[in-house]
């Protein structure tokens, strides 16, 4: 399971890393996207995989939970994936809005009219 | 009291975006804001313990477990340091941007700025920084983008790209340092590291702290994206971003060397003195090459953070006084500069130094505020970046890293020979015939804004007699965390 995640992990990376070299820029924000996803699942694994654990029991059943798995990095995660909509939110409006004023989804556009 | 940094800000966005149809009363309330600001600053550094520490639970939950906000000599003095410069912003960009960006949120957005950089200063928390880091870049990327010309949307992608890898790396350290250590709080964490055995993967998540406060700080391969969009907005808000976002990235490092980084010093030294002498030497040459006020002026910022960096590498208590106040003088003189270059924009309606002239004959006192800072950034005396400059390479001779202090000495002049272009060109040299350019209406609020900057860059420079003892504290702080660790942990270290 561990090994599995870790790949999934580094697919997603990898995935996103692809997806930040290429010129398109509606690209660019699927990549800024898989980026985030990745991470927070690194996050996730931060805690360790614990299988059939929850992360909370009752009162009542706190002496026959033997185990339960680390709840802070979920809440960690929680955090992330808000910063991330927010993020991700703007960057859409952003690339709308460039492509409003440029008429282009070309990143290699950018430099040979980048004078000041 | 080490919430008020933070909820200030966050009270006046709120009153701010009640008060969002009255110009008058925003700016008002702005100037208001930030003195507040400054007083809570002042109260919090007079209030520092005997080891100078002070340090709040939020919610009274015990040190490992809660959030946990810290307060110690160089946060207290960057605090200090970045209020007062925010009043000197604020009031400048009042009278510098115009009313569609004013109308469109910019005072809101300077404090929700300053509340990111205030928390960044004041967390003892990983993964709150993380939060206050974010706050504080969402407010950029609006800033930036705020008023939505060509220039700017072009310069915010690359910005907002940069930005986001950068903080993603931070939370994949996040996520390793959690995984390695079980626990956030950057004390207990400094703790950990130095009573138990070093799992291998810390090592991997403080490259990666490294790389993604790299990418903030704009140090050497990562500092693209400064240059790139730093000149796009109105140059108040350059000149605000200037004082606070790559400074706070340096403050990051500068924490993070000191409490978990040091443990590992033949390895990471070597590396900060490449990183930074890089810096510095690549910062300088591009401004050389440039020909635009704006530009040059960024430029200096990625040089200037070089110098910051060899501060760290150096950690000795005049290295590290060294460093920090460099960040303040950075803060002041690359400000004041910034704003006196707004002032000739306002003029002469041009940034490009081959077009300006004759400022010095036309606006002899505009010239003198330009001067001041400029010689402060080349690092002539009595301005602060003298001082500075004489810590950073007095503790650099005295540790005998001979390469990294020559390599300093000799960027100096190259930024000397860029102030004096500047100078040459834009005050000096007759007026070019230029098509009209469209010259705008100078309210006085920029000029008072600039003033205040220049004067206090002035005063850094005269009361370094007073202030120095302030600085050697907080680098002897940081060279032993030991008395941070107990502030924050008091019953672990007592067992």
């Amino acid at each position: 399971m561990n090994v599995l995640i870790a790949l999934l992990i580094g697919f997603l990376y990898a995935v996103s890393v692809y997806l930040l070299l290429r010129r398109s820029i509606v690209k660019l924000v699927i990549g800024i996207l898989f980026l985030s996803y990745a991470t927070n699942l690194m996050l996730f694994f931060a805690g360790g995989l614990t299988e059939t654990s929850p992360a909370f029991v009752m009162a009542s059943e706190a002496q026959s939970a033997v185990m339960t798995s680390d709840s802070l990095p979920q809440a960690l995660i929680l955090t992330a994936l808000v910063i991330g909509f927010g993020v991700a939110a703007f960057s859409m409006v952003l690339i709308y809005r460039f492509y409003k004023e440029t008429g282009t989804v070309d990143l290699d556009d950018l430099s040979d009219i980048e004078k000041l | 009291m080490l919430f008020l940094p933070i909820l200030i800000p966050l009270i006046s966005i709120i009153l701010l975006i009640a008060s969002r149809h009255r110009l008058k009363l925003q700016q008002w309330l702005s100037i208001v804001s930030v003195l507040a600001q400054l007083i809570i600053a002042l109260t919090i550094f007079f209030n520092l313990s005997e080891t100078g520490h002070l340090v709040a639970q939020a919610g009274s939950w015990p040190a490992p477990y809660g959030i946990t906000f810290v307060a110690d000599y160089t946060s207290a003095i960057l605090l200090i340091a970045v209020s007062l410069i925010a009043v000197a912003a604020i009031i400048y960009s009042i009278g510098f941007v115009d009313q569609v960006r004013q109308r469109g949120g910019l005072f809101v957005l300077f404090q929700g700025l300053l509340t990111g950089v205030y928390g960044s200063l004041l967390t003892g928390d990983i993964f709150n920084l993380y939060v206050w880091f974010e706050v504080m870049v969402i407010s950029s990327f609006v800033l930036i983008t705020l008023g939505a010309e060509k220039q700017q949307l072009r310069a915010s992608v690359k910005y907002l790209v940069m930005n986001l890898i950068g903080s993603m790396l931070f939370v994949a350290a996040i996520g390793l340092l959690y995984s390695q250590l079980g626990t956030l709080n950057m004390a207990d964490i400094a703790y950990k590291l130095r009573s138990e055995a070093i799992p291998p993967l810390v090592n991997s998540a403080i490259m990666l702290f490294f790389i993604a406060f790299g990418i903030k700080a704009a140090v050497f391969p990562f500092f693209f994206w400064l240059p790139a969009s730093y000149p796009t907005p109105p140059i108040a808000i350059t000149a605000f971003f200037g004082a606070t976002l790559t400074k706070v990235g340096v403050y990051v490092m500068l924490r993070f060397y000191s409490l978990f980084a040091q443990l590992d010093a033949p390895f990471w030294q070597p590396v900060i003195f490449v990183v930074a002498g890089l810096t510095m030497v690549f910062g300088v040459l591009m401004a050389a090459s440039s020909y635009d006020i704006r530009k040059i002026l960024s430029f200096h910022i990625i040089s200037q953070i070089g110098y910051m960096l060899m501060g760290i590498g150096l950690f000795s208590v005049i290295g590290l006084a060294g460093a920090i106040f460099f960040i303040v003088h950075n803060m002041f003189s690359k400000t004041a500069t910034f704003m006196a270059g707004g002032l000739i924009y306002l003029y002469k309606g041009t940034y490009d130094l081959k077009k300006l002239g004759w400022v010095y004959k036309t606006k002899p006192f505009l010239a003198f505020l330009f001067l001041i800072p400029a010689l402060s950034l080349a690092g002539i005396p009595p301005t602060p970046g003298f001082f500075g400059k004489f810590f950073l390479l007095y503790a650099g001779f005295e540790g005998a890293h001979w390469t990294i202090t020559i390599v300093a000495l000799v960027v100096s002049i190259l930024t000397l020979f860029s102030m004096v272009k500047i100078w040459n060109e834009a005050m000096w040299k007759p007026e070019v015939e230029s098509a009209n350019l469209s010259v705008k209406s100078v309210r006085p609020a920029a000029w008072v804004g600039t003033v205040i900057a220049v004067v206090f860059t002035l005063l850094l420079g005269l009361t370094v007699g007073f202030t120095y003892d302030y600085f050697a504290q907080a680098g002897q702080q940081l060279i032993d965390p030991m008395n941070y660790i107990k502030a924050v942990l008091p019953e672990l270290i007592a067992k």
